[in-house]
């Protein structure tokens, strides 16, 4: 590491202002920080700050992904080559397939990013670490990896940067491009063929269990394997036990926000509770139990990893609430009642995106007249 | 009056024909007309036809009115400023159905809704109830064809990202049912972009658009 240390600082003058290469200065600091921890300090006044930074903020997010991500990987094995391989088998066959989405997320979307930092003159920003590893995860196996490559640039341009980049976005920039990639590809994004490899011994017939639901057939799968993760799905989403280990991960170190997960699962439970009791003879989601929605489809994950972003989430304590509950209760009205979505987490989440900033308004302007009318009584 | 001593093509004028082609856009800098915009640039061909409906009956309409500026009553001016534009539409739906029924089937609705497009009745309420004929003439052709433009920009590449082709031609190649039966770039796994057909993605191309042209011109920055 000393080595590395000493070879940046050789070539740091060239990037400082000044230099020679002062244009690419954004993309060197970048790498620097990147690298080793920043010796910035304070320079006027006293702030109080805390001691972690964007920076190993999205670390932590990344290391919470990482349980879902090896998971993903097994499964994609497992799924393609059916029972009675061992697990390194399983595993090599399925990081083979997965790791090449995850450098070609990396590679375009940090490419966008360095450009747009050169081209602006600012730093580059860590926000994409996150992304990059969520877009994969969130994608099917079979999804060619072009149609990879245009979803990142539309979420990274579209998504990030046309609103000013890390930081400024409105919607969840992961689920810009899989909302993207499900409506420029959607025979790529959904069906039966996509979320399971080719290539495996013998390969199973591959819908997703809300896939079996849309059919109005109920699922034989077990709840042992919906919770375990054993079924096809998009790469990252489908052990729900990996995704409360990366849970416990962002609650622990207080990244994510309870209360939003809390109010999801809330909502999603009273709205499945509802669909539950009222019933149909014509629609299997109707009697799917209430509890089994919350261990199937994009559910687990986008609680845990999307909806969270302090970014396009509710800021407020009881906006939070608000936000995490409607999203519940969007996700499993689209699953149950919209016949051309099968899945409907994704779109809440966006939806709710949206909503944010109105919630937001409305819970601190509701407070601002609640202070005033406590001034007058005191006042008075 | 002063308006006779101007020369027919002086700067003035000029700049009345040039200016909505880009500072003065009206789709992309007034923001107007966005509906037909987008409902009807999903392919070229109705995408020309509609610009070209729009032209006529904005040259026409502006004319008209401008003749007949001083002769307006100013408290029923947007009837009869309504009655000349819906005369003019139905000219157009009449002409469409008899000489290009495919095409006036595409745009269906959207030739009858020329009535309430916004760019119409803006240059006649802000430009022709208060300008001569030619001037009228002038500011017509320039705001028409700056709609006309934006219009075949955005059915430009939606049809081209979205079905392949150009015009009802395959540019990109024929794609067949397997690799082996497609030609040009789908024979390479390339495929259409759905999402470039639904109203959305017209939206957001225009917003590009926008984008593209305020980083170039900066003039149109605001504070």
């Amino acid at each position: 590491m000393n080595f590395l240390r000493k070879k940046l600082d050789k070539v740091k003058p060239l990037f400082e202002k000044g230099g020679k290469y002062e244009k690419f200065g954004p993309a060197y600091f970048g790498i620097d920080t990147f690298l080793f921890v920043p010796n910035h300090t304070t320079k006027r006044g006293a702030h109080i700050r805390d001691g972690i930074d964007l920076k190993r903020v999205m670390m932590v997010v990344v290391i919470a992904l990482l349980p879902a991500l090896f998971f993903g990987m097994w499964n994609v094995g497992f799924e393609a080559m059916g029972a009675g391989h061992s697990f390194w088998e399983y595993f090599s066959f399925g990081a083979l397939r997965v790791i090449p989405m995850i450098v070609v997320s990396y590679v375009v979307g940090l490419g966008i990013e360095f450009a747009y930092a050169i081209m602006r003159g600012h730093e580059v920003n860590e926000g994409y670490l996150v992304t990059g590893l969520l877009i994969p995860m969130i994608m099917p196996v079979e999804l060619p990896l072009w149609m990879l490559a245009v979803s990142v640039v539309f979420a990274v341009i579209i998504g990030k940067e046309a609103f000013g980049g890390t930081g400024m976005n409105i919607l969840n920039p992961a689920l810009v491009a899989r909302a993207f990639a499900l409506f420029s590809y959607a025979p790529h994004m959904s069906g039966n063929a996509v979320w399971v490899a080719n290539g495996g011994a013998d390969a199973a017939s591959g819908e997703t269990i809300l896939g079996v639901l849309g059919t109005n057939q109920m699922p034989t799968t077990s709840v042992y394997d919906m919770f375990m993760g054993y079924i096809p799905g998009s790469i990252g989403e489908t052990s729900v036990l990996m995704i409360l280990i990366g849970a416990a991960i962002l609650l622990f170190t207080g990244i994510a926000s309870w209360r939003v997960m809390l109010s999801i699962v809330l909502g999603a439970s009273l709205t499945g509770l509802f669909f539950n009791a009222v019933g149909s003879d014509t629609n299997a989601l109707f009697n799917f139990p209430w509890w089994q929605h919350l261990l199937v489809g994009g559910f687990a994950f986008g609680t845990v990893f999307m909806a969270t972003d302090p970014v396009t989430a509710a800021q407020t304590t009881k906006g939070k609430w608000i936000y995490g509950f409607l999203i519940g209760f969007l996700a499993i009205m689209i699953r149950v009642i919209n016949p051309t979505l099968p899945e409907g987490m994704m779109m809440a989440i966006l939806l709710m995106n949206v909503f944010a900033p109105t919630i937001d308004h409305y819970v601190v302007e509701s407070n601002i007249k609640k202070r005033k009318k406590r001034l007058q009584k005191v006042k008075a | 009056m002063a308006e006779e001593k101007e020369d027919l093509f002086s700067k003035k004028n000029i700049s009345l024909l040039t200016d909505p082609l880009n500072d003065d856009n009206p789709i992309t800098v007034q923001v107007l007309g966005i509906c037909s915009a987008l409902a009807i640039t999903v392919q070229l061909k109705p995408a020309i036809v509609m610009a070209l409906a729009v032209m006529f009956v904005l040259i026409f309409s502006n004319v008209i009115v401008s003749l007949l500026r001083n002769l307006i009553p100013s408290r029923i001016r947007i009837i009869v400023q309504l009655l000349i534009v819906a005369s003019l539409v139905i000219i157009v739906d009449q002409v469409l159905k008899a000489y290009a029924y495919d095409v006036s089937k595409e745009l269906s609705v959207f030739v009858g809704l020329i009535i309430t497009n916004c760019i119409i009745m803006g240059r006649l309420e802000a430009f022709a109830l208060g300008n001569g004929p030619w001037k009228a003439f002038l500011d017509a052709v320039g705001n028409s064809a700056g709609y006309a433009i934006i219009l075949v920009i955005i059915a430009f590449f939606r049809e081209l990202l979205g079905s392949g082709k150009l015009l009802g031609y395959e540019v990109l190649g024929h794609k067949g049912r397997t690799l082996a039966e497609s030609t040009g770039v789908y024979h390479y796994g390339y495929e259409n972009n759905g999402f470039m057909l639904l109203a959305p993605m017209a939206l957001i191309t225009v917003g590009v658009i926008i984008w593209v042209q305020r980083s170039k011109n900066t003039k149109l920055i605001e504070e």
